[in-house]
């Protein structure tokens, strides 16, 4: 099996594909959004209980592939307890990491586990699986009552 | 040749690693291709066929007075003759040249669907339908406060003919029908949906996409009243489909969409129509497509479409026994007739991960819901993973199919 597969289906991906964690709807939440990709059927739903400008709780609910699913999950460890803006400046954090260019140098230093994604770049079919939690989030985050959409 | 006797040629010692050589991209690439359901490579005879076009006899159509016009005007018109023969059509004016099968439902649903239903009127068609033979007649029926019906399907994916019989009544005004399923490959009973439908005084509309490249359709012994297929599904260009129509069902048809061509006086008080075919053909229609589409239909007939589907009966056969032994491999439509489609699904593995892993392998297969989210529904899942074959496929693709799905358990594992 080649490398960038293994790159891209690194074991804390396959992990959390399996075991989503926050794979719930919190027993308090004020804002909610879907996302969903109409090309793949993928639908998730993203669940935020946010005070005082503090994501104080997340989990979420739906089906996907391994690649948005265990997206969603890492996104929501990573964003319990982040302001609004640090939540959000993670997402562009995200986003420029695996839509970068794959010969420039590896992105996502700084993101921490959320690195585990970096090999999503050498896939630009899979860049809206991984970023589909991530939109729709930011959707809940603005309260729009927009569903999420990769298209 | 003539297509006529490229239609009688029986090719018994049809070779698909030859025909495969007819089409570049397939050529040193290491691509697999297994998605020719939802569009088919092209031999270089189409492309040839579509250079010349444009490199010898380019011009417009039904227009100039000169000779290149001329020339063009019989090529263009001699591709609908070719159409014709192909499909069994009884006369060229029967084929209507529009873009794809899905223009062409809608073409029906929009002159002889506005014309013919009416409210409290019933048009009938199947829970395995793609999307574009649904949309056209849910959008028919809520304009004219008509109702769809649809028949169900069992659990193989076999259309329910009791259930189907029961849903025909003399209100039902048009039974639209896939003649092969794309997401499952099942092979409808269209002589019987025909003859029962004909019995209660209903018209019948086959979507042709999936069954013109893989056996011989002959729409004069099927009776249908209307055949809709697509030129690149049976390895011709995009933008090129047909509308079969009885002579005397189109000509009862008011016009799609107006414009030149389709006209035989225009006066700002009221304008003619000119007669079938033309009169559905507004517009300059796509003449170097036209030209491409001819070349792989007259391709397909002299490979012999009853070699080419032996072949992919063979190799369907041998696909389905060959993805019984992965493990964990639940096939979606196991229908008692089929055509070369597989759906599946791989326990654990979303069919989207299955697919990334596949074209990495250098396997394309399509994973999704095929336009068909009916189908899905009824399956209970949100997509499946579809390989479908077509002449240029061989055992080997299949043997690869198989080695790259077990590389997706490893991984998933």
């Amino acid at each position: 099996m080649s490398s960038d597969l293994r790159e891209l289906y690194q074991s804390v991906i396959l992990d959390h594909n399996k075991h989503p964690r926050n794979y719930c709807k919190p027993a308090c939440t004020n804002r909610t959004a879907e996302g969903v990709n109409p090309l793949c059927g993928d639908q998730l739903t993203i669940y935020l209980d946010v005070e005082d400008g503090v994501v104080k709780d997340v989990g979420f609910s739906g089906t996907g592939c391994a690649i948005s699913t265990a997206s969603a999950s890492l996104m929501t460890q990573t964003i319990k307890g982040m302001k609004i803006e640090e939540a959000e400046r993670l997402f562009e954090g995200f986003r420029e990491m695996v839509t970068s260019d794959p010969k420039s140098d590896p992105r996502g230093e700084n993101l921490g586990k959320l690195s585990v994604f970096s090999g999503v770049r050498e896939f630009p079919m899979r860049v809206k699986c991984a970023t589909l939690a991530w939109h729709a989030m930011s959707e809940a985050l603005h309260d729009t009552g927009k569903t999420a959409t990769t298209e | 040749m003539s297509t006529a006797e490229r239609l009688a040629l029986r090719d018994e010692g049809f070779d698909p690693a030859r025909a495969k050589k007819d089409f570049p991209i397939l050529q040193n690439t290491g691509l697999i291709f297994l998605d020719s359901a939802a569009s088919a490579q092209k031999p270089q005879c189409v492309i040839d066929a579509i250079a010349d076009c444009y490199s010898r006899d380019y011009a417009n159509i039904h227009r100039g007075v000169y000779e290149l016009s001329a020339r063009a005007t019989a090529k263009f018109e001699a591709a609908r003759k070719t159409a014709q023969l192909f499909i069994g059509a009884a006369e060229a004016r029967e084929i209507v040249f529009v873009r794809n099968t899905t223009e062409a439902i809608n073409l029906v649903a929009s002159t002889y669907g506005r014309q013919n239903v009416g409210p409290g009127d019933e048009v009938l068609i199947t829970e395995m339908e793609h999307h574009s033979n649904i949309v056209p007649w849910q959008m028919l029926c809520e304009d004219k406060g008509a109702a769809l019906r649809v028949a169900p399907m069992d659990d193989r994916g076999a259309l329910m003919l009791d259930e189907f019989k029961k849903l025909l009544n003399p209100r039902t005004k048009i039974v639209a029908v896939a003649h092969i399923s794309n997401a499952l490959g099942t092979i409808n009973p269209v002589e019987e949906i025909i003859r029962l439908a004909h019995a209660q005084g209903a018209v019948v509309a086959i979507d042709g996409a999936q069954a013109i490249p893989h056996q011989r359709v002959d729409v004069a012994s099927l009776d249908c009243d209307f055949y809709a297929l697509s030129g690149h599904k049976v390895f011709g260009p995009t933008g090129v489909g047909v509308l079969y129509g009885k002579a005397a069902l189109l000509e009862s048809m008011p016009p799609y969409q107006g414009g030149g061509s389709m006209i035989e006086t225009v006066r700002f008080e009221k304008s003619t129509y000119a007669d079938i075919p033309q009169r559905f053909e507004a517009g300059t229609p796509d003449i170097g497509g036209v030209a491409g589409f001819a070349a792989a239909l007259d391709y397909v007939s002299d490979l012999g479409l009853d070699a080419i589907e032996r072949h992919e009966r063979e190799l369907l056969a041998y696909a389905t026994d060959a993805l019984a032994g992965v493990p964990g491999l639940r096939l979606i439509g196991t229908a008692p007739q089929k055509a070369a489609v597989i759906s599946f699904e791989l326990e654990g593995v979303h069919p989207h991960d299955v697919g990334s892993i596949l074209d990495h392998e250098g396997i394309a297969v399509r994973t999704g819901h095929h336009c068909a989210q009916p189908v899905m529904e009824h399956f209970g899942v949100p997509a499946t993973v579809r390989a479908s074959f077509a002449l240029y496929n061989t055992r080997e693709d299949i043997d690869a199919l198989v080695r790259a799905l077990q590389t997706v358990r490893e991984l998933f594992k």
